[in-house]
């Protein structure tokens, strides 16, 4: 088989194209911006389920309110952002081509951004449409429908007219999520409108079935927006910040394939033991125990880059960001399918487990992943040596490590004590303990959670800082440094 | 030999057929499982009782969506001795039926309401939505009591049900024609009479939130959460055990 030496990023020449890195600029900055702005609304929910007073007992400071800016400011702003902006920065180099569609680009990125905007005001202002991770109202659903694909038809017209004979691994990944969001989004948010100058609207499935569309939704905007993009971006960063190429060509094409065929199976693993029936659970339960196996070569594929450059990681602070990203890839999608199976999920489901298994996927996999990718980006993006400080990305590094493992052991803590206590019969065979109780036994561990969440998003704070001062004060450079020539593995 | 790796030798050089590689293989896992759930009969039960929300109980629910309820609530009691016992018979699918869209949620910081209707009286719900924690020390809900005092409306609520009646639940062309008058007359002191119980049978009508003078969101909050629940018999009809499980 014959594998094009381009594929490894550390050869493309910059050189000759001239890539439309504004845009790239503008995303990253957004992405920063929202990092900061979504993470500090999730430590204001973490301190309002410890301190109800805190809900401040106005309509739009309210918890049930606040929860979706959190969610979709995380995700959708955060996420998002980070996803699109690198995935520009990554066509055009591994495609050797400049950006498709000229102001289409501008479109998207301003489009985007109005879609957080509009969603995030109307959750506050009351209109939200209850589906998880799908919250915005109709109207704001279909200008993200437009702007999407506009995003869609940019990525694949930019890979349309490459100079390269063959796709990155990357890009794979980047079409699947875009491709697949688009489906997902159109078709879980089909719904009637009251009135068109109206914002409420009825979702056109009710019920069983509108649940089973809905986690087919859920669990693959985690699949594709929260693995299958971030993958893209693992498969780029990863090589050229350890500068060695993918470990594995074959095992990138088998888990790809495997990777997104199975996800979209995974979805009833939300709805164990409910009203949905039992031959969709079971064939939910058993596709996401398969799940395992493509996300850990995945992990595998990963992690096996880095080797014979592990001593980088004691040096190289970037690198161990992106590292111990994958690592907590690898950590969540065992955590995954093992809550999938109906017995753990009979224990795990409506409790903090589920909110700790989130958080592990997305603190520790997305946030770290993306923390590594705008250090490696924003000193080429603005023309700098290096980041401006390089303890301040240390620091960062550790203050990230501790809140994660604060919030997410305190979720385990709190979540399998109170799945247990809410089976738990006392000898005369009563339930031994009220629903109040349970409540009251996790206040402490939201406190630590709160605690957790406080060192995170510090720093995060502090990540916004350096890449400030990078872009305002590094120190530039003369002149473009070659990249080294490298070989693919094979 | 073709194998994953020689199609896939053709696929990574061509934009167009990678794209419709990735159409493809993404498309299996959501039609073989939710393209049967509107297909199988068998999928919702036919239980009697059920019947859709009233004018006032919709409102109510929308005011359950708007505040976001759902994430701190689930209304969806599985099949375990506990949870029976703590909250009544497991919830069934037909119960949902009208739901556009579900409610189950998917965490419980606060207890399932799935079969909250009539446990508690009007007063402690309005109390404990004013102010949860004056009923419930430990509770962390949030307070709504803006509800109390914020007015509501049934001028529109006749179009909602049209546009319900378009995603197929099966309200009748007198439920529609009546809606705003219904929507008034279920919160009213006195009881909304014979025409009202004829059209939404099993729907209480009081002032639920305690104050006559005004409908208010907190009357359609309480109305939904009291009903929850209630339709369906439940010492009459025994769910049969093997159904979907
Ligand atoms: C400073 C960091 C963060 C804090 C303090 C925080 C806090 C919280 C809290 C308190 C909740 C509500 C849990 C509940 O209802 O019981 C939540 C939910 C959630 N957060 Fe975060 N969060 C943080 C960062 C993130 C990030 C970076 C992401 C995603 C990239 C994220 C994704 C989510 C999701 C998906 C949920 C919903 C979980 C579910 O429904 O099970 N969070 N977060
Ligand atoms: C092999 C991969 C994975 C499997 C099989 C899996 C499985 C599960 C299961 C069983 C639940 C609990 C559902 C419930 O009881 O309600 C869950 C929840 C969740 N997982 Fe995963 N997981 C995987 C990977 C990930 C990753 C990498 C992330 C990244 C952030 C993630 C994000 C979430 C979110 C956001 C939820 C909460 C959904 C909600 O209830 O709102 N998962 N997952």
């Amino acid at each position: 088989m014959t594998i094009s030496t381009a594929l490894s990023p550390g050869r493309m020449p910059d050189a000759p194209v001239a890539y439309r890195d504004d845009v790239v600029r503008w995303f990253m900055i957004a992405a920063v911006f929202w990092a900061v702005v979504g993470m500090l609304v999730g430590v204001v929910i973490a301190a309002q389920l410890t301190y109800p007073a805190l809900n401040l007992g106005l309509p739009w400071t309210s918890f049930g309110r606040l929860r979706p800016v959190h969610t979709s400011g995380v995700i959708f702003a955060f996420g998002g952002s980070m996803l699109i902006g690198t995935s520009f920065y990554i066509v055009q180099r591994t495609c050797r081509a400049r950006l498709f569609g000229g102001f289409a680009a501008e479109f998207v990125f301003w489009g985007y951004q109005a879609f957080i905007v509009m969603a995030a005001l109307s959750y506050v202002l009351g209109g939200s449409q209850s589906k998880e991770y799908a919250e915005p109202e109709w109207y704001i659903d279909l200008w993200l429908a437009v702007v999407w694909v506009t995003y869609l038809v940019v990525f694949a017209g930019t890979i349309m007219k490459r100079k390269e004979p063959h796709i990155y691994v990357s890009l794979w990944y980047f079409l699947a999520f875009i491709i697949t969001i688009a489906v997902l989004h159109i078709v879980n948010n089909l719904a009637i409108p009251v009135s068109f100058f109206g914002s409420k609207s009825y979702s056109l499935f009710s019920g069983v079935q509108d649940a089973m569309t809905q986690w087919w939704y859920g669990h693959n905007a985690v699949g594709f927006f929260l693995t299958a993009g971030f993958l893209g971006m693992m498969y780029y960063f990863v090589p050229k910040q350890a500068e060695r190429p993918i470990w594995s060509y074959r095992l990138s094409i088998i888990s790809f394939w495997s990777l997104i065929f199975v996800y979209i199976w995974a979805g009833p693993h939300h709805l164990h033991y409910t009203a949905l029936p039992d031959w969709v659970q079971m064939l939910g339960m058993t596709f996401s125990v398969i799940l395992w196996m493509p996300s850990w070569a995945s992990m595998v594929n990963g992690i096996m880059t880095v080797s014979g450059r592990w001593d980088r990681l004691r040096t190289d602070p970037i690198l161990r960001f992106m590292v111990v990203a994958v690592a907590f890839y690898g950590m969540s999608t065992f955590e995954g399918p093992l809550m999938s199976i109906r017995a753990v999920n009979g224990l795990s489901h409506y409790t903090d487990w589920t909110v700790g298994h989130v958080h592990s996927g997305a603190l520790g996999w997305n946030a770290f992943i993306s923390f590594g990718a705008l250090y490696y980006l924003f000193p080429r993006l603005w023309g700098r040596k290096a980041m401006y400080s390089e303890p301040a990305i240390r620091l960062h590094f550790w203050l990230g490590t501790i809140g994660i493992v604060l919030y997410i052991t305190a979720m385990w803590a709190s979540g399998i004590m109170q799945g247990l206590m809410w089976r738990a019969y006392d000898s005369l065979g009563f339930l031994q303990y009220s629903f109040v109780e349970t409540v009251a036994a996790m206040h402490p561990y939201y406190a630590i959670r709160a605690v957790g969440g406080l060192c995170f998003l510090s720093g995060t704070v502090i990540m916004a800082w350096n890449l400030w001062k990078t872009a305002t004060a590094g120190e530039p450079v003369e002149a473009q440094p070659a990249t080294p020539a490298l070989q693919p593995a094979e | 030999m073709a194998n994953i790796y020689s199609i896939h030798d053709v696929l990574q050089k061509h934009s167009i057929k990678l794209m419709v590689g990735i159409v493809a293989a993404v498309s299996v896992g959501g039609l073989v499982e939710i393209a049967p759930l509107f297909l199988i009969e068998n999928t919702i039960e036919k239980v009697e009782g059920m019947r859709p929300y009233t004018p006032l109980e919709l409102a109510g629910r929308n005011i359950y969506i708007r505040e976001g309820c759902y994430l701190c609530h689930s209304q969806q009691i599985r099949p375990f001795r506990d949870e029976v016992d703590r909250y009544g018979p497991y919830s069934l699918a037909a119960e949902s039926m009208y739901d556009h869209p579900f409610q189950w949620g998917s965490k419980r910081t606060g207890p399932d309401l799935a079969r909250v209707g009539n446990k508690y009286s009007d007063d402690w719900q309005v109390r404990h939505l004013i102010h949860p924690q004056s009923v419930v020390p430990e509770s962390v809900m949030p307070s709504y009591a803006f509800l109390a005092t914020t007015p509501i409306s049934g001028d529109e609520i006749a179009e909602h049900l049209k546009t319900l009646r378009l995603t197929g639940v099966p309200y009748t062309d007198e439920q529609i024609a009546s809606a705003a008058t219904d929507f008034a007359a279920q919160g009213s002191i006195d009881g909304a009479g014979a025409e009202f119980d004829a059209r939404w049978p099993k729907a209480p009508s009081r002032d639920f939130d305690g104050n006559p003078e005004q409908l208010t969101e907190m009357d359609a909050l309480v109305a939904y959460l009291q009903m929850l629940g209630t339709l369906v018999d439940f010492p009459k009809i025994v769910p049969d055990a093997d159904f979907n499980r």
